[in-house]
């Protein structure tokens, strides 16, 4: 067990270096200039500014030095912040998009739960056939669409009101996360209560639940004991790979609900050829990526005995 | 745990209830579009970091509210050929109590100037004796024909006669930075609110990054009668125009921009609409590089009589306050009595379809080409620029079957390819740097850097000489005149609007200033007029 | 035959029944069964049919509504569907010089005069002026005293008269003049006047438009029609039918070719590996994992940036590519899986055993039996595409201009949700009836071709 994740994490630190190489050679790769201000430079001054981020050695040179950094935790001073180290604007900004990222996990988690259940309860009856779809609506809108109409809706009902009854944007109290994290979570908690009506419907025809009522168990006690909680496994199954998505996916959210998140910090970056936050960013979201899918793996092996990893 | 105490942490510091107008607490909230990069003002090059500077810095003069140049630091200046003197007040102080002196204004130019500092603007200060050399690196920052006979007089040395030298002062380049505070911050001055010292009318008093800023009144600043806020709130910062709308009605923040698309809401709510022009030029520049097709007057002279300025401003940008272009020098120009634009009056271009289509008819001879040109359209990446270049491509089609190819891309992309030549037509503009016709006067001579189409006219380089050397206002106003003509009868370029900005205020803010030269908008005379409540 | 004497023949022993089992109805291939069972899912049929109208709409749809995507239409621009389209023929328009212009002016407190027909060319106004005095000139398209402002400032003036051309549309305006302090500050004096705007088209315009055929037959004052935009008009004048059609073009080919070739290429990729197995196969799928490693927003948008768009292109390969590059490992890693388990399987062996070559072992048992797997991946995978397509147009990193597709269309749409909100609503309808359909197919598909992924709906 213990040889196996350390081979796994062996692995990911090789992943890692995949990513990071990627993203170098990608981003050396793109036609344009990072340092290209509104008013042309002299010769001397551009001259200055390459050295100052070591633009002037060799590509191969640039690729050791930018290697060794990171394998130091460090990725370099933004170019558009010139005073700001991008390991500084990751701590500041990431720990944003994470808050949003799980607090919508868990209203994703928990409403799939929930309308799932209720879902195959009242199979094929009213409650069934509203949240069925609403569902299907929380898939096929497009996400910007849902947050900008949410937003707007919000300043409605502010205004109908006469009093913030919600905030509409920017970040600050719990208030702030709420509408976000329920736009950001929309289409996980779409998917996850399918997946929790199947599971509810397939739990029903088993063994266990029929020897259940056999014995005379009140329907309450089978609902809560049995279906529910073996109803639930696949749900948690499929919540780790959401974590991920979720979180690297806010950058919708942040931009229309001025979250100052690391997501939206990064399209700013990629529109200002910003080469050391977009390196970092992205180098830093594919460790946290792939320590995700390492972490929820070891938590399935104590979770499920089933998938108890078996090398 | 680790991301969970990150968060905990970041949320401390947050502006929690935020108003567009705080009667009580005298404080008023504002959005900014993006956040200052950092605010070292020897190397500030945006707007936002300029307005944010206006409010908690001060240089030896300022923009006044009636529009006129007054002193700040300096009490009292003189500006001679040869030098410029200027008498600072003595109770200028900064925000830790000690006085503003003469030697803090001559190390924040020096810093400016030093080859490492690899500032944009250092060429402003090229006007001052030996300032190109130093930032060229052959002569060290102390040869600066800088000088302080006593803390509170200082003196310069002028490198050649600059007639609107007290004019130029008033951008950030030239405030002032404390040598000691500068060498503590070790390389991050200007990165965070403590890493800054302040003189102007308010002090940053928190800075979380890409979130949000507090500014509080500086009890140190000497001219508290005029300041009346006790503090701006910056609780947003995004550039979504559809956040900063709803931002406003909201009652968040104290003023939002406005779109076209938003004119028939702000219109049925009542709000006190305005408008701004805010001193910049859009226009089509052409790439004069060998091989190109836009080298030859004769197409120029076609796509200038084929694109009707009007409809665009009038039906495709829709907003009041842009201004149809007629000229490169936009209207607000001085002149030498009056405005430019009524001293020298240019000549406004009627579009004639039929004219244009002979002039094609010629340069497609003289190019030798049967069919009209295909040229490319560099533009940027936003929604503005993609909706002219899509308009410009359409008239051409239209009027002289000129197929248009735009090349849309993000800025420095957009930048790199411009200042590569890879390119026939840009959608570019040009901002003021100071009070003078020449900041845009000289864009199109032969050494100009930001002439990127590389157009190259002795005729113009000549005007120009004349226009940057000459003392005598008149002389100069009449290379002006003559410089805007040369543009226009050869067709240089295609000037398509003066930008207008069309906002809403909070009806109880008074005295704010919009403005085209210094920090806009300014809110630090700002106050809250309770009485219309 | 009771005449007929009895034969040897007659005394041979009975032989067996020869049929023992019967098949009474045709044998059913996997397809077949598989077509049988979709057939019976009503869902499943409809979301066909919606795929079907949608691929009719954006490839038939051009050759029916023939009107070209970009062309501008300037005179109708943002219009809603069904909107007014009657216009009146007027000469061109001139500049106006109103030095030479001798106006009586109207009898109001500030003498503010409409000095001719108020047309969408220009409103012209007029009105005394004393010397030194300044106003400011506002535009409402509601009462100002209803709404409680002025509206629109058009602009501050030291003059006597005002043209206006900015975006005048057909209908009632307000116009307010109001003078000004010294300082700038407006006064108490200021006047109201109610202006109607006609719709107006010059000759030249209205034969350029094809409204016309010729000079001769125009009348001036005469009522035409302008174009018909069924479903109106976007934010250039642009009609939203055709530019749905040509729109949807783009997004359907990147919804659909993106999944069909990045699964293809994971099929090609996942088959190898597995059936090669041992040390290739372990590498292959290393590297495979190192791209799914890869954050996917983040490099599509860094693809976008390093691809590049050329001038004059729509940029939509770009974005198939770098989808094809980031999303291939997912069906390799779920072919090979399911390569490696059929490989075991009884029916392999027996194959083999009986001869099979490998390339008919691979042919007739090892692709048929994992292409329902993929069929239902690579269905699913088709909303995902479009709304990434849709997602990289709303970060301003989508289609090239004029080229349209869904997703920049409702992007530009959100700017002008409240005033026109038919340009955020059929692009952003057509993609969730888009992603619907494919979900709803995706499901049909999975509980008809296998039965062991069979859902319980």
């Amino acid at each position: 067990m213990l040889k196996y994740f350390a081979k796994r994490i062996v692995l990911g630190l090789v992943t890692i270096w995949f990513i990071a190489s990627a993203t170098f050679f990608g981003m050396h790769a793109v036609p344009g200039d990072p340092l290209a201000g509104d008013k042309a430079m002299t010769a001397q001054i551009r001259a200055n500014l390459e050295a100052k981020y070591g633009l002037d050695q060799p590509l191969g040179t640039q690729y050791l030095i930018y290697l060794g950094n990171i394998a130091q935790g460090d990725f370099g001073i933004s170019f558009t912040q010139e005073n700001r180290r991008v390991n500084d604007i990751i701590r500041e900004h990431f720990p944003i998009s994470a808050t949003l990222g799980i607090l919508a996990i868990v209203f994703a988690g928990l409403g799939g739960v929930l309308w799932g259940a209720l879902t195959a309860l009242y199979r094929n009856r009213w409650p069934d056939v509203v949240i069925m779809f609403l569902v299907i609506l929380g898939i096929s809108v497009p996400s910007f669409v849902v947050a900008a109409i949410s937003q707007w809706s919000l300043v409605g009902l502010n205004l109908a009101t006469g009093t913030a009854v919600l905030p509409i944007g920017g970040w600050g109290t719990v208030w702030h996360m709420l509408v976000p994290a329920l736009v950001l979570g929309l289409s996980t908690m779409a998917y996850l209560t399918r997946l929790m009506r199947s599971s509810m419907l397939e739990v029903v025809s088993t063994d266990y639940i029929r020897t259940a009522k056999a014995k005379g168990l009140p329907a309450t006690q089978i609902f809560s004991r049995h279906q529910l909680r073996n109803a639930i496994l696949p749900v948690v199954t499929v919540l780790g790979p959401a974590i991920a998505g979720i979180t690297t996916g806010g950058f919708v959210v942040e931009i229309v609900f001025a979250i100052p998140g690391l997501g939206r910090y990064f399209v700013q970056a990629i529109q200002q050829l910003d080469y050391t936050v977009i390196m970092g960013t992205t180098v830093f979201y594919g460790a946290f990526l792939v320590f995700m899918v390492i972490l929820v793996d070891l938590v399935y092996g104590f979770i499920d005995p089933r998938v108890r990893v078996e090398k | 745990m680790l991301v969970l105490h990150y968060a905990s942490s970041s949320l401390t510091g947050a502006v929690t209830d935020v108003s567009a107008v705080d009667v009580e607490r005298n404080s008023i909230s504002i959005l900014i579009r993006e956040e200052p990069p950092q605010l070292d003002s020897s190397r500030a090059t945006d707007a936002v970091s300029g307005m944010v500077l206006g409010h908690v810095m001060e240089g030896l003069v300022r923009m006044g509210l009636d529009g006129r140049l007054e002193g700040a630091v300096a009490e009292d200046w003189e500006v001679t050929p040869t030098t410029a003197t200027f008498w600072l007040r003595e109770d200028a102080k900064w925000s830790d109590g000690q006085a503003v002196t003469a030697a803090d204004f001559i190390f924040s130019w020096q810093t400016a100037l030093k080859p490492e500092t690899g500032s944009e603007y250092a060429f402003l200060l090229f006007a001052v004796k030996n300032a190109e050399a130093i930032n060229n690196g052959t002569l060290p920052p102390s040869a600066l024909g800088v000088s302080a006979p006593n803390p509170n007089t200082l003196v310069i040395e002028l490198e050649r006669p600059v007639p609107f030298f007290d004019k130029m002062l008033v951008f950030p380049t030239f405030l002032p930075i404390r040598e000691d505070f500068f060498l503590a911050t070790e390389g991050r001055f200007g990165a965070d609110a403590d890493q800054l010292l302040y003189n102007g009318p308010f002090q940053i008093t928190r800075w979380v990054h890409g979130s949000s800023m507090t500014f509080e009144r500086n009890p140190h600043f000497w001219n508290q009668d005029e300041i009346h806020l006790d503090a701006i709130h910056v609780p947003y910062i995004t550039s979504d125009a559809t956040a900063s709308l709803n931002f406003f009605k909201d009652s968040k923040i104290a003023m939002t921009g406005l779109q076209a698309e938003n004119l028939t809401e702000a219109m049925r709510m009542g709000w006190q609409i305005r408008q701004h022009r805010d001193g910049t030029v859009f226009y089509i520049d052409f790439n004069y590089r060998d091989g190109r097709a836009t080298d030859n007057l004769n197409l120029r002279r076609a796509i200038q009589l084929a694109l009707d300025m009007d409809e665009m401003v009038y039906k495709v940008t829709k907003l009041p306050g842009y201004e149809p272009g007629v000229s490169l020098f936009p209207g607000w120009l001085m002149g030498e009595k009056t405005l430019l634009r009524q001293e020298y009056p240019p000549t406004k271009i009627i579009p004639n379809a039929s004219a244009a289509k002979a002039y094609l008819q010629t340069a497609m001879q003289e190019l030798g080409l049967s069919e009209p040109p295909t040229l490319v359209l560099l533009s940027g990446d936003n929604p503005i620029s993609s909706v002219q270049s899509e308009w410009v491509q359409q008239s051409l089609k239209t009027t002289l079957g000129i197929a248009v190819k735009i090349d849309k891309q993000i800025f420095k992309q957009r930048l790199a390819k411009m200042t590569a030549g890879d390119f026939d037509m840009v959608l570019a503009g040009w901002g003021p740097d100071y009070n003078d016709p020449l900041t845009f006067g000289d864009l199109y001579a032969s050494w100009n850097k930001n002439n990127r189409g590389e157009y190259n006219s002795q005729e113009l380089d000549t005007l120009i000489e004349t226009a940057q050397n000459q003392l005598e206002p008149a002389v100069r106003m009449r290379a002006f005149g003559d410089i805007q003509q040369h543009l226009i009868d050869n067709a240089v370029l295609l000037p398509m609007y003066e930008r207008g900005v069309t906002y809403v205020v909070d009806p109880r803010i008074k005295q704010l200033k919009r403005r085209v030269i210094g920090p806009d908008p300014d809110w630090s005379r700002v106050y809250i007029d309770t009485g219309s409540e | 035959m009771s005449t007929s004497h009895l034969t040897p023949a007659d005394f041979q022993p009975l032989q067996g029944s020869v049929s023992g089992q019967q098949i009474s109805r045709p044998s059913l291939s996997y397809w077949a069964d598989a077509w049988r069972r979709l057939q019976d899912n009503p869902r499943a049929m409809a979301s066909m049919g919606l795929i079907a109208f949608l691929l009719a709409f954006v490839s038939v749809g051009p050759y029916l509504w023939q009107v070209d995507p970009s062309v501008q239409d300037l005179d109708q621009i943002g219009i809603g569907p069904g909107a007014d389209r009657s216009v009146t023929l007027a000469p061109p328009f001139q500049p106006w010089l109103p030095e030479q212009q001798s106006t009586i002016l109207a009898d109001n407190a500030m003498g503010l005069t409409l000095t001719m027909p108020a047309t969408t060319q220009a409103v012209r106004l007029m009105w005394a002026r004393a010397d030194g005095e300044r106003y400011r000139l506002y535009r409402n398209l509601f009462d100002p005293s209803d709404t409680g402002s002025f509206g629109l400032p058009l602009a501050e003036l030291d003059r006597s008269y005002f043209e206006d051309r900015l975006d005048l549309q057909a209908g009632t305006y307000f116009y307010s003049l109001v003078m000004l302090d010294a300082n700038g500050a407006e006064t108490a004096t200021a006047i109201t006047q109610t202006v109607n705007v006609t719709r107006v088209i010059s000759v030249a315009e209205a034969i350029e438009r094809g409204l016309i055929k010729t000079e001769a037959e125009a009348q001036l004052g005469q009522e035409l029609k302008l174009a018909w935009h069924p479903l109106g008009t976007d934010y250039l004048g642009r009609d939203m039918l055709a530019r749905l059609m040509y729109g949807g073009q783009v997004s359907l080919f990147i919804g659909i070719f993106a999944p069909l070739a990045f699964v293809l290429l994971g099929v090609i990729y996942g088959s190898v590996a597995g059936f090669l197995g041992g040390a290739t196969d372990q590498a292959m799928m290393r590297f495979a994992d190192f791209v799914v490693a890869l954050p996917f927003l983040l490099f599509m948008i860094l693809f976008k940036v390093i691809f590049g768009i050329g001038p004059g292109e729509s940029g939509i390969w770009p974005m198939l590519v770098a989808m094809i590059i980031l999303l291939w490992p997912a069906p390799a890693r779920l072919v090979r899986g399911q390569i490696l388990q059929i490989r075991e399987e009884g029916y392999v062996s027996a194959s083999r055993l009986l001869g099979g070559t490998t390339s008919y072992v691979v042919g007739r048992h090892m692709l048929p039996n994992t292409l329902g797997v993929i069929l239902v991946t690579m269905t699913f995978q088709v909303p995902s595409a479009i709304f990434t397509e849709a997602f990289l147009s709303f970060i301003g990193m989508g289609v090239a201009p004029p080229t349209p597709s869904w997703g920049a269309m409702c992007n530009e749409g959100i700017k002008s949700m409240l005033t026109r909100p038919h340009e955020l609503m059929f692009p952003a309808l057509l993609i969730s009836i888009t992603v619907l359909a494919f979900n709803l197919l995706g499901d049909g598909l999975r509980d008809a071709l296998d039965a062991r992924m069979r859902g319980t709906e």
